[in-house]
């Protein structure tokens, strides 16, 4: 007992101390979002009663998806050092070319609605590959900076999209496909959430228990020591670009399904919004740090407050300010969190 | 000031004057006087931010002399210095001294001191430890002074068993900085291979591995032409390279010493599990066991690698190499930075290494270090292999001559 009561005392004058060092541990590990999404809730909840609810939170988890799964994309590129503000593009490229393609195979295969979605769904992936094939090769082959590289291909692509389609949308889709994968459910869960689920499970798998996955993060963490470990880094940098082209894709297709057309306008904040949504998860734009599971809360939080903007009733300009200051405010965080994990100076 | 012009940097606080303005063209005259009697060309009227660094530390040797200073104090001079740059330098201290000024020449490359030194007081940890005649002292001797561990504590004796036949040979090489050398080295030796900074020896290996362009010249690995095969290939195929800049080159400073060495066991079977998917465990497992290899616990493997001391980032890059069984091991500075117990340790892998039969490379400019490793020597100079040296035959008074080693230049 005494024994029990002196060490008890002994431990005591460190508790503030270890408190404090309990939140370094979690900002060190986890980065902001931990704290951000507390604020968050407690803020929204405070200012709308709607806020808190199953129906709301479950909302917010449905329309998350495609953010989820571009932010996927998005860390990836961001974990070996670079970025892509490419993947608006992407989804509008997909959602064009998909909505084209299904439309011209419909009057081809008027029976088979099967074949019809499946070769259109095809067809947007192809059109994104090719993206991230142009990304990967200018910037793992030629060494073009990724800021310039995908900058580029943002305005390609959108030019392409309008091109395609005149600026019109694409519409006369197949019933079965917005049906199922704007609507669907399996056994109660939508369609958009089993898919992403499903994407969330090979990224991490991909992250942290493949070969490619580790050369990715070795690539971010110090490119010519990856090279000097025999690692192929214009492969991985290459192969990096082509997943977030094909994750940005994915989520082209589902929204496509969403809106029941072929639209050019889609997915035009994404790129900010998939980045803010990364930075804030603790992803390092100096590359070789970030974990997938903590993205995919990000991009949840990223539309949580949204949202919980929507409830407020905070008009659209100002969330456009409000989340432009996040990812500033996320990345000033992360040049400390940096300095901190580094131990510079 | 590194944006004012070479000669107002040397008259600063002194500049000639006509009535209240400066005499921008004596000023000049004069600075340019006392190039020409250091015997050294430079225009005074550039700005002192486009000399190199050479240039940079000859005009501060042309304020000491302008100011006939009794004292002039070099701070680790050479450190940027290509081998060219401190022979230049040498000779204008030399020059110095001659002059009456006072030198005091503060380094840690002890090859140095025998060429300008006098005498020589060694430091340690703050502490004088003596001084003495640089004529009558030889390396080992200043090593010992310097560490406070007797040479044999710190270097161990490799035992050489070499092969007949070269595992990785150079012929003819020429690349940036390589003007064409022939290179052999062996299975069961240590070859050290030692020359000023910017003599070419570190350059002409990362050519042969194909880590930089080779310009002429053929490499042959294990009985087959090499040339140009991309590094990967090489790494793979038993290549061993461990760059000189650890932080550049060598480490993934974000991550932890554990994920650094990690790295080394993507190809093991081991660690290979269903669909070829990586088990953790193992791949924990096998990091730990190199861990214990090279003398870092579980505690450091835990620890973010640029939180590590130089020697145990060191570490972590010698247990990357011994991650996977290799035929070729080049250290190029396997120690600089890097506190002499751990040196100690890193030679006894470095011995561990050579007597499993491995061939091993030592590229240092740490003089007593490649002397007291290598079986064979390479002193490199001016791009070439000024000396080819073994057994008995590497001792200072060689190596030192090959380091300086002029080819009488025309004029």
């Amino acid at each position: 007992m005494t024994n029990e009561a002196e060490a008890v005392k002994t431990t005591q004058p460190d508790a503030g101390f270890s408190l404090r060092r309990f939140f370094g541990d979690v900002f060190l590990k986890l980065g902001v979002l931990p704290f951000f999404l507390v604020a968050a809730l407690i803020i929204f909840a405070l200012a709308s009663r709607q806020f808190l609810t199953v129906d709301n939170i479950v909302n917010v988890a449905r329309q998350s998806v495609y953010l989820v799964l571009v932010s996927l994309g998005q860390m990836i590129v961001l974990v070996t050092g670079g970025f892509d503000l490419s993947v608006g593009t992407a989804i509008a490229l997909t959602s064009v070319t998909s909505a084209t393609a299904m439309v011209y195979f419909a009057s081809v295969f008027p029976e088979a609605a099967f074949l019809v979605v499946t070769l259109g769904i095809l067809t947007g992936f192809l059109a994104a590959l090719a993206i991230g094939a142009l990304n990967g090769l200018g910037v793992a082959k030629f060494g073009v900076s990724p800021f310039i590289m995908t900058l580029g291909v943002q305005s390609m692509g959108a030019g392409v999209a309008l091109f395609i389609t005149g600026g019109v949308p694409v519409g006369g889709l197949p019933y079965a496909f917005g049906d199922f994968f704007g609507f669907g459910r399996i056994s109660g869960v939508p369609v958009p959430v089993v898919v992403a689920v499903f994407a969330i499970v090979v990224i991490w798998t991909l992250m942290n228990r493949t070969r490619t996955g580790a050369r990715i993060y070795a690539v971010g963490g110090n490119v010519k020591a990856a090279k000097l470990s025999g690692i192929n880094t214009t492969r991985t940098l290459f192969t990096a670009y082509l997943l977030c082209a094909l994750l940005a894709s994915l989520s082209g297709v589902l929204l496509t399904a969403r809106v029941e057309s072929g639209e050019t306008n889609l997915g035009g904040t994404i790129a900010l919004e998939s980045i803010a949504a990364c930075v804030i998860a603790g992803v390092s734009l100096r590359g070789g740090i970030g974990r997938v599971e903590s993205v995919v809360l990000g991009a949840f939080f990223i539309v949580l407050v949204q949202n919980g903007m929507n409830l407020m009733q905070i008009g659209s300009y100002m969330q456009m300010i409000l989340l432009g200051g996040l990812l500033v405010l996320a990345v000033v965080i992360d040049q400390f969190r940096y300095r901190m994990l580094i131990g510079d100076r | 000031m590194p944006t004012r012009t070479v000669a107002e940097n040397i008259f600063l606080g002194d500049e000639p004057l006509t009535g209240m303005l400066i005499d921008h063209a004596a000023m000049r005259d004069r600075a340019q006087e006392i190039f020409d009697e250091m015997g050294f060309s430079l225009d005074v009227r550039r700005q002192v931010l486009s000399l190199s660094r050479a240039e940079q530390q000859m005009v501060e040797i042309a304020k000491a002399v302008h100011a006939r200073a009794k004292i002039l104090i070099l701070d680790e001079p050479t450190a940027s210095l290509t081998e060219r740059e401190t022979k230049e330098l040498f000779r204008l201290v030399r020059n110095a001294r001659a002059s009456g000024t006072g030198i005091i020449y503060i380094s840690h490359r002890i090859q140095e001191f025998k060429q300008i030194a006098d005498r020589i007081t060694v430091l340690r940890d703050g502490k004088l430890v003596g001084t003495v005649g640089a004529h009558d002292l030889d390396h080992n001797a200043l090593v010992e002074m310097m560490t406070g561990r007797a040479i044999s504590e710190i270097y161990p004796v490799i035992a050489a068993t070499p092969e007949k036949e070269p595992v990785l040979s150079i012929r003819g090489l020429k690349a940036a900085g390589v003007e064409g050398v022939d290179i052999d080295v062996r299975r069961g030796e240590v070859l050290g291979v030692a020359g000023l900074v910017g003599c070419g020896k570190s350059r002409a290996f990362r050519a042969a591995i194909g880590l930089s362009g080779i310009s002429v010249g053929s490499v042959t690995y294990k009985g087959r032409d090499v040339t140009g095969v991309p590094l990967a290939k090489l790494l793979k195929d038993g290549i061993f390279y461990l760059p000189s800049d650890r932080k550049e080159e060598g480490l993934m400073l974000g991550a932890t010493a554990g994920d650094n060495i990690a790295l080394a066991t993507l190809d093991h079977k081991e660690t290979r599990g269903f669909f070829g998917l990586r088990r953790p465990k193992a791949v924990n497992r096998l990091t730990a066991e190199i861990g214990g290899r090279v003398d870092l616990s579980d505690a450091y493997l835990a620890r973010t690698a640029s939180k590590l001391s130089g020697g145990n980032q060191q570490k972590i890059l010698f247990g990357k190499g011994l991650a996977a069984d290799r035929d070729v091991y080049i250290f190029d500075e396997p120690t600089v930075g890097v506190d002499v117990g751990t040196r100690a340790a890193l030679y006894r892998l470095i011995k561990q290494i050579c007597e499993a039969g491995k061939a091993v490379v030592v590229i240092s400019s740490d003089l007593p270090e490649a002397m007291n490793l290598a079986h064979r020597m390479l002193v490199f100079s001016q791009g070439r292999v000024s000396a080819s040296l073994s057994g008995d035959e590497i001792e200072e008074e060689a190596i030192l001559k090959a380091f300086f080693h002029e080819e009488r230049q025309t004029a």
